[in-house]
Formats: structure tokens, sequence, C-alpha cells
């Protein structure tokens, strides 16, 4: 009787065990199949199967409308509807009305990957929006890169990447953290604190703000990072209370934001005296935190308070969208310029070709007159110049505009132009982010 | 000495927040033997009425105290929602509830999504919550000394509950015996859907503090699941008072991890630390002695 119960109590235990274990083992495939997706279809690259001889072209769009990144990538598959709608109602690209494919990335780097394949090898779609996270983009880029496809992503990232297929109209580090940092250094900022979500994206961003602070005489008096998904930033923020800098550095991500928000102002902490610059909190997240957030800054390419020839317009018609969410911002800007960016290539081109398109962008020159200004295209390294932006975060959730770049900024995804950035540290995180 | 008091304290409310996501895993996992994978979309939901109800009472004063009592109820009603629809047909079955009741997280998951926005929502925690209390020298914050007394007051009232009243000697009952239990006139079917009840409630509970904490949005639920089970299991299966301890061990553990190294560290940290005092430990901290023969 004894043996029975015990082995019943053991079996019971073994299983949360094992649903925990289980949990860790797919988390961990994730992110590993993320960082090496091998395209899993015929090795060979097919000879290209868009089909132009209709009076539309099929594009493929690809973000989670599940799962955790929902939160943030509904938005830009959003507004790439919206733009897409705009381009068929003003006569299409090369005259042809865009006539997309919805595929749900649910989360999921294999699902990118595999979503990726089944885009370019099935429906024969020109070219591919969307993604968000850096593991999505990362699962894509070999899929497109052996199918010889186009993906564009719109999201700020950290850099060291450049493919001959994929399209970046989102920030690299020189176009969001180096103005952070600049603007930091130009307050006489003397003390800084990093916080970050524990992913690619803050560590990368953080170890070149480590460099570039050393540079200008910015003393870094901590660094603490929080998994992507834990919302406790106690203890992180007693420590940043104990270290008190001028200034925290904030590339935390998601939800976790939230936390952190909380736990600040708990600790006792305020922009008076401690104020936050964040690259991930704009206008659709800084009403999401529970806590008014006024006073702490962002830095961004666009902003909705933007003055901009084409940004009023922008914003009119995104809020009279059905699935609007009423303000608008850096991403989801980025995601809307990406579509208008492969109109210009395509037309620069004459065709939907992808070595066309690439040799157009080669050639130099495409332009896309974006709500955040006219954005110049790099036929280098796929980038997009941008303006860099330092908001304030005022009563109403909106970000004040305290500090711009001086024009716009050229982008530089391998920092090659910093002479305080050194090659071997370059060649070790782009070997680490694979 | 001053070094160890903010980390002891933050901690212990860390424990406690734990302590309140993992008690209604004592009853429904542990009293009941259901491994229910949807416990983390109960905490959600608590979060996303204690949002709603601060939309009716805009006054956050009195809007969280209303939501104590109404997540309760409204999480407590999904659980016996899911008890009623698909747990009942799996009891003895563990494994099958596992499976089905991850479906029933994901699917709830997804309801969130639809009806709230992405992003999340933003749950004001009350003026009289902002501030701190000067504890051994520790500015500590009111809202985790607010999580510490609730989970207090629910662990009080549970224990309570379970050891004076007939209905928790009957689910005791239940629990040691089923079918002497039966045999002696217990209802076991009516017992089971109040104790799935009153332990989903517990994790609207759990959600209302949760709130205060972190984010409410769709995918709250999922960071506190793994740590309430562990909790749960090693405490000892069915035990709340070694559930207390557990909680507040892994809260400690977390916390001071954490201040001495960064906090992904710490949760690989805490979490080895009770994979390791299972492996010499495999029944947890108590045991429930039982002469039954399941």
């Amino acid at each position: 009787m004894k043996t029975t119960r015990t082995r019943r109590v053991r079996s019971l235990l073994a299983i949360p065990a094992l649903a925990a274990a289980a949990t860790l083992v797919l988390a961990g495939c994730g992110s590993r199949a993320g960082d090496s997706a091998e395209p899993t279809g015929s090795g060979a690259a097919s000879e290209s199967c868009i089909d132009t001889s209709g009076d539309t072209i099929k594009l493929g769009f690809l973000n989670s409308l599940t799962g955790g990144m929902a939160i943030s990538e509904q938005t830009v598959s959003n507004v790439l509807h919206m733009a897409a709608d705009e381009i068929n109602a003003d006569g299409g690209i090369l005259g042809k009305q865009i006539e997309y494919v919805q595929e749900d990335g649910a989360t999921d780097w294999p699902t990118f990957a595999e979503k990726t394949e089944k885009l370019l090898t099935q429906d024969c779609v020109a070219a591919i929006f969307g993604g968000w996270t850096s593991s999505s983009r990362k699962a894509v880029k070999p899929v497109v890169e052996e199918n010889n496809g186009l993906f564009f992503y719109p999201v700020q990232y950290e850099g060291l990447e450049s493919s001959p297929n994929i399209y970046y109209t989102g920030a690299t580090t020189n176009q969001q953290i180096i103005p952070a940092m600049d603007y930091l250094a130009a307050q006489g900022v003397k003390t800084l604190f990093l916080a970050g979500s524990d992913y690619v994206f803050p560590r990368t961003a953080n170890a070149i703000i480590k460099l570039y602070a050393a540079e200008l005489g910015i003393e870094i008096v901590g660094e603490e990072y929080v998994p992507l998904d834990k919302d406790d930033w106690t203890t992180q923020v007693s420590k940043i209370a104990a270290a008190d800098p001028d200034f925290v550095f904030n590339t935390i991500n998601g939800s976790s934001n939230v936390g952190f928000i909380k736990a600040y102002y708990d600790a006792g902490l305020t922009p008076e005296t401690t104020p936050i610059i964040s690259v991930s909190i704009a206008e659709e997240e800084a009403p999401a935190m529970g806590h008014e957030v006024t006073g702490n800054y962002a830095s961004w390419n666009y902003f909705q308070s933007l003055e901009a020839p084409n940004n009023p317009g922008f914003i009119e018609r995104w809020q009279a969208y059905p699935d609007s969410s009423g303000v608008t911002s850096d991403p989801m800007e980025a995601a809307y310029i990406s579509l208008y960016l492969y109109k210009a290539l395509a037309e620069a081109a004459g065709s939907f070709d992808v070595d066309e398109i690439n040799a157009a962008a080669a050639e130099g020159g495409i332009t896309v007159d974006a709500p955040e200004g006219v954005v110049t295209l790099d036929g280098e390294n796929h980038h997009i110049s941008k303006p860099g932006n330092i908001g304030r975060i005022n009563a109403d959730n909106q970000f004040d505009i305290v500090w711009s770049s001086e024009g716009f900024i050229d982008p530089d995804p391998y920092l090659e132009g910093y002479d305080w950035f050194p090659a071997d540290v370059r060649d070790a995180l782009v070997a680490a982010a694979g | 000495m001053d070094a160890l008091i903010p980390p002891l304290l933050n901690g212990t409310a860390l424990g406690a927040l734990l302590l309140l996501a993992a008690l209604g895993l004592t009853l429904t996992f542990g009293q009941m033997g259901v491994i229910n994978m949807a416990h983390g979309e109960f905490i959600m939901a608590g979060a996303f009425i204690a949002y709603l109800t601060q939309l009716v009472v805009t006054s956050s004063n009195t809007s969280i105290v209303l939501a104590l009592p109404l997540a309760f109820l409204g999480a407590g009603l999904l659980g016996l929602l899911l008890e009623v629809g698909i747990i009942q047909w799996m009891y003895r079955r563990p494994l099958d509830t596992l499976l089905v009741t991850v479906g029933v997280s994901l699917i709830l998951q997804q309801i969130a999504l639809q009806i709230f926005p992405a992003q999340g929502v933003p749950v004001e925690s009350p003026g009289w919550l902002d501030g701190r209390v000067d504890t051994l020298g520790y500015a500590w914050p009111l809202r985790q000394v607010f999580t510490m007394l609730l989970a207090a007051l629910c662990l009080a009232a549970l224990a309570a509950w379970l050891k004076y009243t007939s209905f928790g000697r009957r689910i005791r009952a239940t629990v040691q015996n089923r079918d002497l239990a039966e045999t002696s006139g217990i209802p076991t079917r009516t017992v089971d859907r109040i104790t799935f009840f009153v332990g989903s409630g517990l994790a609207g509970v759990a959600g209302v503090a949760a709130s205060l904490i972190g984010g409410t949005n769709s995918q709250m639920g999922t960071q506190y699941i793994i740590p309430a089970f562990l909790v749960v299991v090693a405490g000892g299966v069915g035990q709340i008072k070694g559930t207390v301890i557990a909680a507040w061990a892994v809260g400690i553990a977390l916390s001071f991890f954490a201040d001495w190294t960064t906090g992904s560290m710490a949760q690989v940290l805490a979490f080895v630390l009770v994979v390791i005092f299972l492996q010499f430990r495999p029944q947890g901290l108590f045991t429930v002695r039982t002469r039954g023969l399941t």
C-alpha cells in the first residue's frame, strides 16, 4: 500500500516537472532554431515564380498575430494593410494592384522561416513585409537568401547585419542609440545606469553604449538585465536607487517595462532626479504603464508630434483606419515606409524581379517621402537615412521633441565610421549574433 | 547587515506574490490532482477584472478593493466552467488534464488578445499604495506590503475554511479517501466543483496583486505558472504550510541572487536550487498521510 502511494505521488510530481522541462526545451529549441534556421525546402535556388502577367501583384505580409509578440506586431500588420490600400487607391505598383497574402508567424521563429518558404515558393509573392523581433528576422534571413526573395523589416534593431535580400526601414544603432548618447552628453550627464531585457538587442546596444560612453566621458555605474518574460524589477531598481545615476538608459522591451516603471516610482525615483531614456517606449506604450511617465525620455526617429510635411496626413489617415490604435509610433511608421520603399524600388527598376530591384537600389538615389521626412536608401547596406530625435513624455502621453540630430543620419549598421568602435569588438558581436 | 534587509524584504514580497499564485494550485493540483496549466490565465483574468472594475469605478482608491472579490468570483466561475465542461471527465488522468488545460490556456490568451488592446491595459494603483514605509532602515514600498498582507489574508481564510468549516472537512475527507467519503454520504462531485471554484478564485485574487506589480496583458499568466507549480511541488503536494515555506524560500532566493548576480542569473540559480532539493526530497517538504488506495 505504501509503495503504491509513493509511486503515485512520484508520478504526479513528475508531471509538472516534465511540463516545466518541456517548456524550457521548447523555448530553447525556439531560440536555437531562430539563430540558425535552415531553409527546409529544396536546396536548389528555384527560378523566380513571381507571376506578373495579371493586373495584380502578390505581396506577403508576415507578422505574429497570435502569441506573445502579437502585442507589438498587430499594429505593424494593420498599418501595412493601410499602406496597401493607399497604394492600390493610387493606382498600385507599376500599374498593378497589390494583392496581399497574410501569414501569422505566431511568435514562433521556426514558423517565420516556414511561412517565408511558403510565401516565396507556393504563393510566389514578389516581396515579404513584416517581422518584429531580431529572432524572427534571423529565422527569415537564410530562407529569403536561399530562395533569392525580398524581405522588408520595419523595426529598430541592434544593427551589425546587412543582407542582399533584406531591406531595413527601422533604425540601426547609429540612428537611435548613438543620438541618445549624444543627447545625454549634451545635457552634461556624467553617470549612467543600463537596464535591459536579457536578449540580443539590449546586450548589443549596451556593448555599444559602454564603448561610446567611455569616449564621451560618461561613467557606467551599473548594468542590469531581467528576462524578457519577467515583470519584477524591484531588486534591480533598488540597485539603481543605490547607484544614484544622472540618467537611466532603458533597453527593456515589452510588458517587463510596466514592472520596471512601477518599481521605479515605488522606489521613490522621479524624472526630476533620475530620468529614464528609453528606446522601446513609444506613443502606444506610454499610456499602458499603469503609472504616468511624464518627464521621462525616449529616442526614436519618428514621433507623432514630429513636424514634417507628410506627418499630419499620415496621422489623420491612420486615425480614420478601421483597425487603428489612434496614435502613430515609430515602428508602425517604419512599416508604412517599407511598402512605399518597395514601390519606389520596383518603379525605379521597372520590374518586380529581385535582381533588377537590387540593381536599382545599388544605383542609388531611391527616396521615399515619408511621414518622418524624405528618407534615402543606402544601396550598399539596404538601410535608410533617418532623423535622430529625442522626445520628452508630456501629460497626454505624447512626446515633446527636445533634441534633433543635425539633418538625417546615414545608416551605418556596422558602425564603421566610428573610430571608438574597435574592429575586434565588431567581429565578436557579429559572430555572436550569428 | 543593512545590505541584507532590502533583498530580504523584497524577497518576502515576491514570495507573497508567488504564494498567491500557488495557493489556488494547492487546492486544484494538491487536493484534486488536476494539473491546470490554465491557472496562469485565471491570474490574467483577475488582472483584467481589476482593469474593468477601474473603468466602472474610476477612483482607483476604491476600485482595487472592489476588484478583489470580483476577481475571486470571476476567475472562480471560469474555473467552475472548466471543471464542469472538461476536467470532470478527466479525473485520475493527470497527464490528460495537463494537455487539455495547456490548450485552454492558449485559447484564453487569444481571447484576451482579441478583447483588450494588444499592448496591455494600465491598472492604476490606488493613491494609498503610493509611498514607502520605513522598515528596519529600508524604505519598503507600500505596494509590496499590500501584496504580503493580501497573501496572509488569503492564506488565513483558506486554512480556516479547510480546518474549521464542515465544507473544509468534506474536502479533506474526499482527498484522503474518496470512496469512503462517498459511502459516508459526502457529495464528492459538489465538493470537487467548489474546491475548483475556490482554487481558481484565488488565482483571480493573485491577478489583482499581479496587476499592481507588472503588466496586465494576454501573456502575463505564463510567467507565473511554472514557478507556482514548482512551489507547490517543492512544498509537498497538497500541503499548504509547505507551499508557504517554499514560496517564501523561492522569493528570498530570487531576490538575493538578483542582488548578488543579475535578474536572469537569479531565475536560473533559484530554480536549480528547487530542482536539486527535489532530487533529494521528491515528495517535497511535507507529505500527506493517507489511507486511500489512490
